[in-house]
């Protein structure tokens, strides 16, 4: 038992492990159904249903030779890249800039930078296509990856501005007093401090790209259709073992991102830790 | 600095000093802000542009008024009294060869249509059988004889009402209102008042959802904030796992996880609890599992985070002073969870209203939610004023609970300045 909770008497006991108990279940319900479709796709048989009835990787070889399917999986990749480059220009631009200005409007304006995170994704998308569809902007890469980027930035400036904020502003200081040029300190001495806040806001901005489904619902063409897209219609219609096989590599690849960035934040707090 | 040297100082030195710290000052500004100001302009292209564009088609009403110009213009002093005389009679002809023409004629009846039910025959109609244009002083006659409908007050009404520039019928009707022929607001046709249901529905959905994910996520979180660090760590795997998996992944996870072959159902077979598949999923229960599940992680975090600030030296302290535990825990630890209950609660309902993907998968037809209908008329029926002026009450809904959420969280804002 832990040093927070010592139950001292028999009915804390019992609320205690009541709490775990429910606590359990719950955290099983999580998992449970993420849990339940992986060992589908390895199924021999096209039923989604236990007991398998043998184990093959037929339908890893079917998303594989599917070029409906590998195309949306280089889609996702393509947008989610190019949006998280450019949201990683324009949040850290704009994080650097918040974090020194001023100014009675900065919550207005900390307001606008987040406000595509709150409003609801078919608002965003409805607007886009009203708005870019007269540009020629949907049916496009161009489009998605803007829309994209709107959609990441957000959470990049949220992680980059938290990084600044525990960054010491007397080391910029300190280099400018050395004779560097702004921008030579920011290489120098700002980038590899704040580096892994940035790596963390990229990983961010690529998962919201990569998760994203409804903007891409309004205004990707045949061509654009993202993984996500290509689930979506799968679900629509029919649920086939090759669903399952897309969902194992889609999760495959958020447990990669989230691993990545516990191991960031991991590094960052012994970082803190030994500055103490 | 002294007052000596304050003193001493003569005026001309002090006034550039002045002067140059304050340019020095707005040097900074001006620099902070040219670094901001990609973001803000590109944002101002492809979000605030196009929502401010959907607002726009909310209000604006340019069909007729492009398609019927002389007739609009005829209508302006119309009293809305008696059917119109002969000149907006004349006038009407004349715009509908034009527009027969032009190929225009379909843009304003679709546009009328909504405003009286069967417009569209009537314009489709009138086309067809208005020929030649009718001899000076005959429009009249002509028109109604072609369609007596032109000879009732009513027609005439909707196309005054729908002669803009700008309209409240689409927002009336998003919200069940519509305007009778004297222009008064009253409740709109029972067949056609279907938006209250659904934003009430909307509400019931995501307030249910918002109170099972606290059910479950309260226990959850205050075993993760009391726990020792590392195993907290390691059971946070459970909660961050789901967070990070794409939404499509869990949602089709469920369906494969609740349908009539499912493992539930399967499960429930095999043990003999039941002979029949139990309908787990195209229906509201599948809804509320599905989106429960979804969103529950966004309750979590905070909640957790709120938790794990609470001193433990709170609860020994009220123990030592004699209160039972459930007393300690009512009025001493749960009033210290308020701000993360709050923070989650809202959270996960300002999330919940606007999902679309969840319920158009999960759900059956009396379960979609108002962003289904926003996407319907956007691309289905391609009536975008509608699909608007839905938007423009979501918007609204979602940016007051933001703007509580915002106050609430206030004291833990993570973007700030550097430490200086």
């Amino acid at each position: 038992m832990s040093q927070n909770h010592s139950p001292r008497t028999t009915s804390q006991r019992v609320a205690w492990i009541t709490t775990v108990v429910v606590a359990s279940l719950v955290l099983v319900f999580l998992m449970a159904p993420i849990l339940a479709i992986m060992p589908l796709s390895f199924s021999s048989g096209s039923y989604l249903t236990y007991p398998l009835p043998g184990l093959s990787l037929r339908w890893y070889e079917d998303f594989l030779n599917s070029p409906r399917w590998v195309s949306s999986l280089k889609n996702s990749v393509i947008i989610g890249v190019a949006s998280t480059i450019l949201s990683m220009v324009l949040g850290t631009l704009a994080s650097l800039g918040l974090a020194q200005w001023k100014s009675k409007f900065k919550p207005l304006v900390l307001a606008i930078v987040l406000s595509p995170v709150v409003v609801p994704g078919v608002i965003t998308a409805v607007g886009l296509y009203f708005f870019f569809a007269p540009l020629g902007l949907t049916g496009s890469y161009a489009g998605l990856i803007l829309a994209h980027t709107a959609l990441s930035t957000p959470f990049v400036v949220i992680t980059v501005s938290a990084t600044l904020q525990s960054f010491d502003m007397n080391l910029a200081r300190a280099a400018a007093s050395l004779g560097a040029s702004p921008i030579y300190a920011f290489r120098r001495v700002i980038l590899p401090l704040i580096l892994p806040g940035l790596a963390s806001g990229a990983l961010f901005a690529f998962a919201t790209s990569f998760d994203e489904v409804v903007v891409v619902l309004f205004m990707a063409g045949p061509e654009q259709r993202t993984l996500p897209r290509e689930m979506f219609s799968g679900i629509r219609e029919n649920i086939s073992p090759t669903i399952t096989a897309a969902a194992v590599i889609l999760t495959t690849i958020s447990v990669i991102l989230l691993a990545t960035l516990e191991a960031l934040r991991r590094r960052n707090e012994r970082l803190k830790g030994n500055l103490r | 600095m002294t007052a000596a040297f304050v003193a001493g100082a003569d005026a001309s030195s002090e006034v550039p000093l002045k002067r140059r710290l304050k340019r020095a000052e707005r040097t900074r500004r001006l620099k902070a802000l040219a670094l901001i100001l990609p973001l803000l302009l590109f944002l101002l292209f492809t979000f605030l542009g196009p929502i401010a564009g959907m607002l726009w088609r909310s209000v604006d009403d340019w069909e007729v008024r492009q398609v019927l110009p002389h007739t609009v213009a005829a209508l302006a002093d119309w009293d809305g009294k008696d059917v119109p005389g002969e000149p907006t009679f004349a006038a009407l002809a004349g715009d509908i060869r034009t527009a027969r023409d032009a190929g225009t004629i379909a843009i304003a009846s679709k546009r009328l249509n909504y405003a009286l039910n069967g417009f569209r025959t009537i314009m489709s109609g009138t086309a067809r059988n208005l020929k030649t244009l009718p001899e000076p002083g005959t429009a009249k006659d002509t028109l109604i004889g072609i369609n007596p409908a032109w000879g009732e007050r009513a027609t005439w009404v909707a196309i005054k009402g729908a002669s803009g520039p700008l309209t409240s019928f689409y927002l009336l009707g998003a919200l069940d209102l519509t305007r009778n022929l004297d222009g008064a607001i009253v409740a709109a046709p029972e067949e056609q008042a279907i938006y209250r249901d659904v934003f009430g529905r909307t509400f019931t959905i995501s307030l249910g959802v918002t109170v099972l994910c606290l059910i479950l996520g309260f226990p959850v979180a205050y075993m993760l904030a009391t726990l020792p660090t590392g195993q907290s760590n390691v059971l946070m795997i459970f909660v961050l796992l789901p967070f990070w998996t794409s939404l499509l992944v869990r949602t089709c996870a469920w369906i494969v996880v609740l349908q009539s072959e499912g493992i539930v159902n399967d499960s429930l077979r095999w043990i003999g609890l039941i002979d029949e598949p139990l309908r787990l999923i195209y229906n509201r229960f599948g809804v509320y599992v599905a989106m429960t599940h979804v969103l529950l992680p966004f309750m979590i975090l905070p909640l957790y985070s709120s938790m794990r600030s609470i001193s433990p030296a709170y609860m020994r302290a009220a123990a030592s002073l004699g209160a039972s535990p459930v007393t300690a825990f009512l009025r001493i630890y749960l009033p210290q969870t308020v701000p993360g209950i709050g923070a989650g609660s809202l959270l996960v309902f300002i999330l919940a209203i606007g999902y679309y993907i969840t319920p158009a998968l999960v759900g059956g037809a009396a379960d979609q939610m108002i962003s289904y209908f926003i996407a319907f008329y956007t691309t289905e029926t391609v009536n975008w004023g509608l699909a608007s002026a839905l938007g423009a009450v979501l918007l609204l809904a979602t940016l007051l609970l933001a703007v509580v959420y915002g106050k609430l969280v206030h004291g833990q804002q993570v973007t700030g300045g550097m430490k200086n």
